[in-house]
């Protein structure tokens, strides 16, 4: 029983994690068209940020509780400063070109960023610890949980429904939908759809870097982080459909539960469930669980 | 009619690399050794390309070839360099044979995901499986040549020449496979599939046989790496190296089937002069080539000949 209660609490963890890292990939692919490996750079990024800043005000003598705050403001920094920059720089002007051809460029940029980050920050590990035990621990039973699992949680559903609430609810989400409809048709009706792309871009960055910043806590940040986030949120995105945003929560879900059931009960099938079930996934619905049909265009 | 110059470059570059090769040091007779059999992955992503089809995934044919050669050498005690090529080519053609009836109704990014999907599905079986030594990988038997191991110094000569043979054979196999009706049908499919299946064709079955092409020809690359290097592991399925083809393959261009060997031989020239020079920035002298070559030779290196070659005739 308490292994079943640790797979759902694993897998909750896991999901959100996930989710986090996932989401913005799904948005920038839903509005753009564009499958952005960048993504793994601007995580990576995101991490390398949070952890060296963070580390150094805390040798400061920063207050330990602030930690938070700067893991979100070194997110902010990294997405705010870069992402406008790749978007205005590079990709607008590539609009034009085939999907397949701008997701070649987004791994230009992407190899690019592994050799920068490792520039800028070096190839040995960072750590900063302090944030993740700062807020003790809960009991479930007799399993216990660092409390900081509580804060990934809250900021994936923080990311999710703040997104959701936006697309729905707000003016600015409605004109979205409309561009992620018919771009050119937006264009006649006279909304700024470069803007909305820049926009959607530097948002989307800014999840992976949030993504990235929060994550930095819990493990030791190195150079392949970015690598291995890009395949695992492409399974994330491509089960729940891409470009959805429920499908991106229902594919975390999935992914997260799947893999903490294989780490309790079969440790040597953890990697391979998770792109097994991609496979699954797009040999029976192609296009994801969560997918509309689409017209073959003549 | 112009006439066909390809064949006759392809025997040319063969009598250079035989005989030239004998000259080179040791280390460089390795290098463009590995460089050829990135050629021949890259040459069987060449058709695929043509049809508009990038694969994100292909490392899986060349890892599962590396494995079954060395799975030979292991079980049956098979050493033959050529064997091992065989059983390579073999594994990676059955495996597309049977991937391929499902693979050949996805198009574009779907395509290119579900192939990474099956990729990591053996890179997250190998990683796990200790009996084939899990990440560490393991290690290939000494290769023989029609049953003669050959002495030190002629090790890697024979590698190589046996690579350029094999490359030969295989560029010229695929020159006259994209000149046959199903061969053209490739670029006819990239430019307008519905219309393809109006005058009769099935864009289907003609992707499905060149994705079979294609994973053969990088079964038998992986096993002649395996043998070259000496060592196998999972990495060799990871989607970096996938990556890593596709880029030769942009690189390089679809024009010619002997672009794919130019363009591997030029990465392995970047890449181990920028190793060399500086360790840690190779990646990004890879990315920024990567992004030039898209920008202003959409077609790959090989237009630059091509051009050329037009302005002459």
């Amino acid at each position: 029983m308490d292994k079943l209660i640790a797979v759902l609490i694993d897998g909750v963890i896991y999901s959100s994690w996930l989710f986090t890292a996932a989401i913005g990939l799904t948005l920038i692919y839903g509005v753009m068209k564009i499958l952005n490996l960048t993504h793994g750079s601007f995580y990576a990024l995101g991490a390398y940020m949070a952890a060296s800043v963070t580390g150094a005000l805390l040798a400061k003598g920063m207050e330990p509780m602030l930690s938070y705050a700067v893991l979100f403001g070194s997110a902010l920094l990294v997405a705010l400063v870069l992402a406008p920059l790749i978007e205005r720089g590079i990709l607008k002007h590539m609009y034009a070109k085939d999907e397949v051809v701008i997701m070649l460029i987004t791994y230009a940029l992407f190899l690019m960023f592994e050799d920068i980050i490792k520039l800028v920050w070096g190839v040995n590990p960072y750590f900063i610890a302090e944030p993740y035990g700062l807020l003790g621990s809960i009991e479930f039973g007799s399993l216990i949980y660092p409390t900081y699992n509580l804060i990934l949680i809250g900021v994936a559903l923080a990311a999710g429904l703040g997104l959701a609430y936006t697309l729905m609810r707000t003016r600015v989400g409605k004109l979205l939908l409309t561009v992620i409809h018919d771009p050119e048709v937006s264009r006649a009706l006279g909304i700024n759809v470069g803007r909305f792309y820049l926009v959607t871009f530097t948002f989307g960055s800014l999840l992976a870097a949030i993504g990235g910043a929060f994550t930095a806590p819990t493990l030791s940040v190195v150079p392949a982080m970015g690598v291995e986030i890009i395949v695992l949120s492409f399974a994330v995105v491509v089960i729940g459909g891409l470009g959805s945003l429920p499908g991106a929560a229902v594919g975390a879900i999935i992914v997260g539960l799947v893999r903490s059931a294989s780490i309790h009960y079969a440790p040597q099938f953890e990697l391979f469930v998770i792109y097994l079930v991609m496979a699954m996934v797009l040999t029976f619905r192609p296009r994801g669980l969560f997918s509309i049909a689409e017209a073959r265009k003549i | 009619m112009t006439r066909d110059r390809t064949p006759l470059i392809l025997l040319a570059t063969l009598a250079v690399i035989l005989v030239g090769g004998f000259f080179l040091p040791q280390w460089a007779k390795f290098l463009l050794t590995i460089a050829l059999a990135k050629g021949l992955v890259v040459l069987g992503l060449l058709p695929l390309m043509r049809t508009g089809l990038v694969s994100f995934g292909h490392a899986l044919y060349y890892c599962l070839g590396a494995y079954a050669g060395g799975a030979v050498g292991i079980v049956f005690g098979i050493s033959d360099l050529l064997l091992m090529m065989l059983a390579g080519g073999i594994a990676g053609g059955l495996l597309s044979l049977l991937l391929g009836f499902l693979l050949a109704r996805y198009r574009g990014i779907f395509f290119g995901l579900l192939s990474l999907a099956f990729s990591m599905i053996l890179y997250g079986l190998l990683v796990k499986s200790e009996s084939l030594g899990s990440t560490d990988g393991f290690n290939i038997v000494p290769f023989t040549l029609f049953g003669v191991r050959p002495d030190g110094e002629w090790v890697r000569y024979t590698m190589l020449a046996v690579a350029a043979v094999v490359c030969t054979l295989a560029g010229l196999g695929v020159h006259r496979y994209l000149g046959t009706p199903l061969g053209l049908m490739a670029p006819a499919i990239r430019d307008n599939e519905i219309r393809v299946e109006y005058m009769g064709g099935s864009a289907r079955y003609a992707i499905h046989v060149i994705y079979v092409i294609g994973a053969t020809l990088a079964g038998m690359a992986g096993a002649l790496v395996g043998a070259a290097v000496g060592h196998i592991d999972p990495e060799m399925s990871y989607w970096t190296q996938s990556g890593e083809f596709v880029f030769i393959a942009i690189l390089a261009g679809t024009g010619s089937v002997v672009a794919p060997f130019l363009g591997s031989i030029i990465f392995g020239v970047i890449h181990s002069v920028a190793f060399d020079l500086s360790p840690n920035t190779w990646q990004l002298v890879l990315g920024t080539s990567l992004l030039l070559i898209i920008l202003f030779l959409p077609t790959g290196l090989w237009s630059l000949f091509g051009r050329r070659l037009r302005a002459r005739g």
